[in-house]
């Protein structure tokens, strides 16, 4: 393989298992949070934001890999 | 989509192209394009849409504060129910009001300055911008570019939102306790005065001081991800609407449109409150807070006792 085909193979290949765990975890906190406010609709204003810290910290995960990906 | 932008077309440099017929294209760069210069220095379309942004904030905060009275009246009404909202959702996070009242101003500020350069990139004003004439042949430049969607501004302010928490830490719990959460001296120093009497500590305080180390490692990945959040959102979002108007360009922009709306108004909501949480963790202190927590239970303890004494009585 030459070294250039290797690179972009190596970019595809960090953002696109980098953006598995996070997009899982992501999903779950959706998931869990649509549970919560089901069973409690009145605690919705009390679940959104700790709901957008939380998958922005999972979101994180993802930009390192876009970083990586960008910087190969 | 071409065709418009060359009718649209309000500045532009004439120059004298062999092929004529040449269509104009334009792609979406990852980098801010050049649309003028000052002395030596470049002005991209993204710090021109930034001035505009602070020009109407200035604008708009001018117009309040002159008019600010005792009793609300018209506009005055309308802002001051939206920081009282604002103020409640930080004080959610923050979860208390000193440090709300403290830190609230710098998040409400990045928070407008996000959005209004979110939304001002949507604008239907694409179709002005600048006809250059590179190697490729003819190119065009919008002059209009969300600030947020160039990577020197997100990362510009996600520096900014860092150095301001650890600032913000210093003044708060003092420079010595903030040194130590990165550079942990005080734990390795606590080997020597307390290894007598419990000698794990001899394993402990290595792990503590590399704890603080990868703390340091943390603060610049805050940078990074704070600013490459908002810029892959933003950009991302003005490359899908560009490829979406290729394909269709009526009706089929239209409900994308509105989804970078939400996008627009959710990251800059996002940027904010992750810097009110920055901020909010660099003034705590973990000693601090375990001694507030014990005290917290001894008083309920108290409190317990107290009811069951009267349940007794």
């Amino acid at each position: 393989m030459e070294a250039t085909s290797a690179a972009l193979f190596a970019k595809a290949i960090a953002i696109g298992l980098g953006a598995i765990g996070p997009a899982i975890g992501i999903g779950m906190i959706g998931a869990k949070a649509m549970e919560a406010i089901g069973r409690n609709p009145e605690a919705s204003g009390k679940v959104f934001v700790p709901m957008l810290i939380a998958s922005a910290f999972a979101e994180a995960i993802a930009i390192y890999a876009l970083v990586i990906a960008f910087s190969i | 989509m071409n065709e418009n932008n060359t009718e649209n077309q309000i500045i532009g440099i004439e120059t004298t192209s062999t092929e004529t017929s040449e269509e104009i294209s334009h792609e979406s760069t990852l980098y801010a394009e050049p649309i003028g210069h000052i002395g030596t220095f470049t002005v991209t379309n993204s710090l021109f849409t930034t001035w505009v942004v602070v020009f109407i904030v200035l604008i708009i905060s001018i117009a309040i504060k002159i008019k600010v009275k005792l009793i609300p009246k018209g506009i005055q009404n309308i802002f001051e129910m939206l920081i009282l909202g604002a103020m409640d959702l930080a004080d959610q996070v923050t979860g208390s009001k000193k440090i709300t009242a403290k830190v609230f101003p710098f998040a409400f500020s990045i928070f407008m300055f996000v959005l209004i350069n979110n939304w001002l990139g949507l604008l239907p004003l694409g179709g002005f911008g600048l006809v250059e004439t590179t190697t490729h042949g003819k190119a065009f430049i919008p002059l209009i570019r969300s600030g947020t969607a160039d990577i020197n501004t997100t990362l510009a302010l996600g520096v900014v939102s860092v150095i301001g928490a650890n600032f913000f830490g210093i003044v708060s719990i003092g420079m010595w306790k903030m040194f130590n959460k990165y550079v942990n001296l005080k734990s390795l120093g606590e080997v020597v005065i307390k290894v007598k009497k419990d000698p794990t500590i001899l394993i402990s305080a290595p792990i503590m001081f590399f704890v603080g180390i990868l703390e340091l490692v943390g603060e610049f990945a805050k940078i990074a991800s704070l600013s490459f959040r908002l810029f892959g959102n933003v950009f991302a979002g003005e490359v899908l609407l560009m490829s979406m108007s290729m394909i269709l360009a009526y009706g089929l922009p239209l409900p994308f449109i509105v989804l970078e709306l939400f996008v627009g108004f959710i990251q800059a909501f996002i940027f904010a409150i992750l810097t009110l949480v920055y901020f909010t963790i660099a003034a705590s202190d973990h000693n601090e807070e375990h001694e507030e927590a014990s005290a917290h239970t001894r008083e309920h303890n108290k409190d317990q006792h107290v009811h069951i004494e009267q349940v007794v009585v």
